[in-house]
């Protein structure tokens, strides 16, 4: 018996019929066919299919679609206009806060929500508020210092160096 | 501070440029396996054993094919068929695609169900019943050797006991002598457990067979896509499916790390059904498959003894090693090197006796012995030679720094010839160690200590001063079933001066699309921004080996330098034609040639290569292209100086990582903005095995920890903030002198941690811990000794 839904995804409107069972991350991925946004999991543990949903940032493989009825969904597809980097994905790049990207949408859709409730977060409150994220590549280090540089750019304040540091 | 030959716009070796692959990835367009859709499209999913070691009765597939949407379930009987329900391993032994008769271990693959849709597979997966006769698997690999064990591999005719290979290097008789002789000896048992890579992706491909044109694209998440294809053709040759007619594509790759090295029963299956149905077919494990049936890696039980003098000198190390294999022998390692890369376990220490010896047991776990971010078992090596290092220093109350200080191998005395063969290239190992110990202020830390604990508090200082061994490697040894391991690059200028280079090789992340676009602007002054570099597919790249065991920058960064080198010698020609000089007379700096003693008489590269297609000289091949088939003469060997410092709590046994400073030694380094975040990606997978992640089975097999819920792979919280730095001494053999870099902080970071865990208890007789290094360890160990 499927059902009918309406959501809103990087601004633009859907209504579709969907199975009551239909994860909300199989109807970004699969449906929408926006697969920015990554499965690394089955159990809600690694945060690559973080998205926003009201500006929250969820672990989308653990709701369902029917579950976002009504809501506003932003995936990394829809943060910044294609060509374009907003601070937090200038940040990633120039600090090398990325590898092989397959954590990095989440990554990102998780740290805009950390700066939007903490435009100022100190490294330990950046760690804790990523560690619902496994990145298996980076080792984290510039993960903190691409969220640092896109906190100070949004705050108006200098970005630290972005060459890397060698003691 | 890192000499940079070219100019910032040029951004040739040494320059920290940012990547040129991360725009597709911040924007959520890179593009995995997972993210292929093709018309027609059938999903696989798999049913998986519940048992260890079990009998299969019966499949009963009536209720699955009831569901809708399900068009098929492929069980062994149906490979078998075609021959195609075993399949060989890299070495040379022999892995089930499907059982026909028996489960060997808990999570194999039973059978597949084909569908629509991902969700009818897994209700098709649901419904199939199958029925099992389970039987008392062998867990234990020490109990797999007793004479009286129940003989695991029937399928193997006249096979009597679990016993794989017995491999031994060094001289026995002279180690056995140093040791009966020597002032102190070390002894110590130490289990390196079952580790998972655990890439963020797991694995999965498309299998999309073309019946008319009888053509096989294979989209699949390999660090080998070339190796891959010839494998295929290999094992299906015999129902048509020759090499030119198949095409492997390896798109983005979500983190490899080794595990993408093997070939999984899944993607088998998926070209078997393929091939049948004639549609594609896509197979994507989740996360708990992954953990539990693919490759695991390490699983060495070791003893290692050192033999020295009371003043602190090493004279011989002996090693036996039990390794456990599971099921079959699946590891992915140079065909001649059973245990890998093991015997570089003499480490970074001058002398000339050693003994090692190693036996591989089938048990009913899953297969594999993948080299896990480690070149070949060099993770194992390095463990047994830095602890124990660490035990003979405790054992004759020498400075842990101070003993290694004195047994380092001297930077004149490379090459140096390892007791176990290795010709080692270039080091400064007493440089490495003294940055370290500066950076990390190590005397203070001891003065530290002793005022801790005077009070009773535990801090521990730990070093691990390692050598790897990478870059494999040179033919006359190294082959992959009997594929030599050299790599390729292939450079095409266009005439406009910007350029394509294809390289055997594939990223899984490692940044190849700058690193290599950076090697071939250092040799010919094309600004890498102007360099497209591609990878994965091997309708179009040269044939080469892939990505694993930190070969890439020493064999294909080889490949791109000598290619670009063959590139300058026809542009010097073209140069000498325009300028109507000798080519004796024409001077070279990064981008163009000039007239010597006339520097205003000058052709660019981009000149150069215009002219390549518009006005070439009479007689001279027209165009602008190279391609090289880099042959390394010999490994690399990158070394390192870890120190790491850690605070425990006694009451609770909670172990805090205060510090950890990593000096690192690759050679020559191209972009040290990307070799620092491999080095820091590397430490995290170091502490990762050391303190957290083992994978646990039961006595009966089960897995107990084969999810993210219970793997703990670590977060930013238990991350260290990772102090790096290097010093460089570039190896002689390599063109651009570099050594490879991805795996050293993986390999010499567990030792590290542990040693300064161990140092910390050290006041209340605690010599070793085994990995991982958990608080209720600690805590058990501190309890056990009475000193809470």
């Amino acid at each position: 018996m499927n059902k009918e839904i309406t959501i809103t995804v990087n601004g633009t409107q859907h209504t579709l019929e969907v199975e009551p069972r239909l994860l909300l991350v199989h109807l970004i991925r699969e449906v929408l066919n926006l697969t920015g946004t990554h499965i690394g999991c089955d159990t809600t543990s690694c945060g690559a299919c973080t998205i926003l949903m009201d500006g929250k940032s969820i672990k989308s493989c653990t709701v369902l679609a029917v579950q976002a009825d009504g809501k506003s969904i932003k995936t990394i597809e829809g943060v910044s206009a294609e060509g374009q980097l907003d601070s937090l994905q200038e940040g990633f790049h120039l600090n090398h806060g990325l590898h092989c990207g397959f954590c990095t949408p989440g990554m990102v859709m998780r740290a805009t929500e950390l700066l939007a409730n903490n435009p100022n977060p100190t490294e330990e409150e950046i760690r804790w508020g990523i560690s619902g994220n496994l990145c298996r590549c980076t080792g984290y280090n510039n993960i903190v210092k691409a969220i640092q540089y896109a906190s100070a750019k949004n705050r108006g304040v200098p970005t630290a160096s972005t060459e890397p540091e060698f003691v | 501070m890192i000499q940079c030959k070219t100019s910032k716009a040029i951004s040739g070796m040494g320059h920290s440029m940012k990547r040129k692959e991360d725009a597709r990835f911040l924007q959520g367009k890179g593009h995995y396996v997972d993210d292929i859709k093709l018309p027609g499209m059938l999903y696989m999913d798999i049913v998986r054993s519940p048992y260890a070691y079990a009998k299969i009765k019966s499949i009963n597939s009536e209720e699955a094919m009831k569901v809708p949407g399900v068009v098929a379930v492929v069980t062994g009987r149906d490979l078998e068929k075609y021959n195609l329900h075993w399949m060989p391993t890299l070495m040379s032994d022999t892995q089930m695609v499907l059982p026909t008769d028996t489960v060997m271990y808990q999570a194999q693959e039973v059978c597949a169900v084909i569908a629509t849709s991902r969700y009818a597979a897994r209700d098709g997966r649901e419904a199939v019943r199958v029925e099992y006769e389970p039987m008392k698997p062998v867990i234990d690999p020490y109990k797999a050797m007793d004479a009286n064990a129940p003989v695991l591999r029937k399928d193997k005719e006249g096979k009597k006991d679990n016993h794989i290979w017995n491999w031994k290097v060094g001289d026995k008789e002279k180690t056995e002598k140093v040791f009966e002789n020597a002032e102190v000896v070390v002894k110590q048992h130490m289990h390196i457990p079952r580790i998972h890579v655990a890439s963020i992706e797991t694995c999965g491909c498309v299998a999309d067979y073309d019946k008319v044109n009888n053509h096989l694209t294979m989209y699949m998440t390999t660090q080998a896509p070339h190796a891959i294809r010839t494998v295929i053709a290999l094992v299906a040759g015999h129902v048509g499916l020759t090499e030119e007619k198949i095409r492997v594509v390896s798109p983005d790759i979500g983190g490899g790390f080794g595990g993408k090295v093997p070939v999984y029963p899944g993607y088998v299956i998926a070209i078997a059904v393929s091939f049948l149905v004639g549609k594609p077919v896509k197979w994507i494990e989740d996360r708990s498959e992954n953990l539990q049936a693919d490759s695991f890696a390490r699983d060495y039980h070791i003893t290692v003894e050192m033999a020295g003098t009371k003043a602190g000198k090493i004279q011989a190390t002996r090693f036996k090693v039990l390794a456990d294999h599971g099921y079959t022998d699946a590891s992915a390692n140079p065909s001649k090197f059973n245990t890998g890369l093991f015997s570089i376990a003499t480490g970074s220490y001058d002398y000339d006796t050693s003994y090692m010896e190693a036996d591989a047991v089938y048990t009913n776990k899953p297969p594999g012995g993948v080299a896990y971010r480690c070149s070949f078992r060099v993770t194992e090596a390095v463990h047994a030679i830095e602890r124990i290092t660490d035990r003979f220093a405790f054992e004759i109350g020498k400075d842990p720094a101070q003993l290694r200080m004195e047994n380092f191998i001297k930077k004149e005395d490379f090459p140096w010839k390892s007791p176990t063969g290795w010709i080692y290239d270039s080091g400064d190992y007493h440089a490495g160690l003294k940055k370290a110990m500066d950076a990390i202020g190590y005397d203070e830390l001891r003065k530290e200590q002793v005022e801790k604990r005077k009070k009773g508090e535990l801090m521990g200082i730990g070093i691990s001063t390692f050598t790897e061994i990478v870059g494999a490697g040179p033919s006359k040894d190294f082959d992959i079933l009997g594929i030599k391991m050299f790599d390729s690059a292939e450079i095409r200028v266009h005439p406009t001066g910007k350029a394509i280079a294809r390289f055997g090789t594939k990223s899984q992340g490692q940044g190849h699309e700058t690193t290599y676009a950076q090697i071939i602007a250092e040799e010919l002054g094309i600004p890498a921004e102007n360099i497209q570099v591609e990878e994965g597919d091997t309708d179009t790249a040269p044939y080469g080996l892939g990505t694993y065991a930190s070969r890439s920058t020493p064999t294909a960064g080889a490949a791109a330098s000598i290619a670009a080198r063959k590139l300058r010698d026809k542009a010097r020609k073209i140069a000498a034609y325009l300028l109507e000089v000798s080519e004796d007379d024409l001077e070279w700096e990064p981008g163009k040639f000039s007239v010597k003693g006339a520097p205003e008489k000058s052709k660019t590269i981009q000149e150069i290569v215009f002219a390549a297609y518009t006005n070439h000289p009479q007689g001279m091949e027209a165009g602008f292209e190279a391609t090289h088939y880099y042959d390394p003469p010999n490994l690399t060997f990158p070394s390192g100086a870890y120190i790491c410092v850690v605070d425990i709590d006694k009451e609770t046994g909670a172990i805090h990582v205060r510090r950890f400073v990593a000096i690192d030694d690759c050679g020559h380094i191209i972009n040290p903005m990307i070799v620092q975040g491999q080095v820091h990606g590397g430490l995290t997978q170091g502490i990762a095995p050391a303190m957290y992640e083992e994978l646990i089975y039961d006595e009966d097999g089960n897995i107990l920890n084969g999810t993210f819920m219970d793997y703990l792979v670590p977060t930013a919280v238990e991350s260290p903030h990772w102090e790096t730095g290097h010093v460089v001494t570039p190896s002689p053999h390599h063109p651009i002198g570099a050594k490879g870099v991805g795996e050293s902080p993986t390999v010499g970071s567990p030792p590290a941690i542990v040693n300064a865990i161990v140092d910390a208890l050290s006041p209340y007789g605690i010599t070793h811990m085994d990995i991982p290094v958990t608080p209720f360890k600690v805590w058990k160990a501190l309890k056990d000794k009475g000193a809470i």
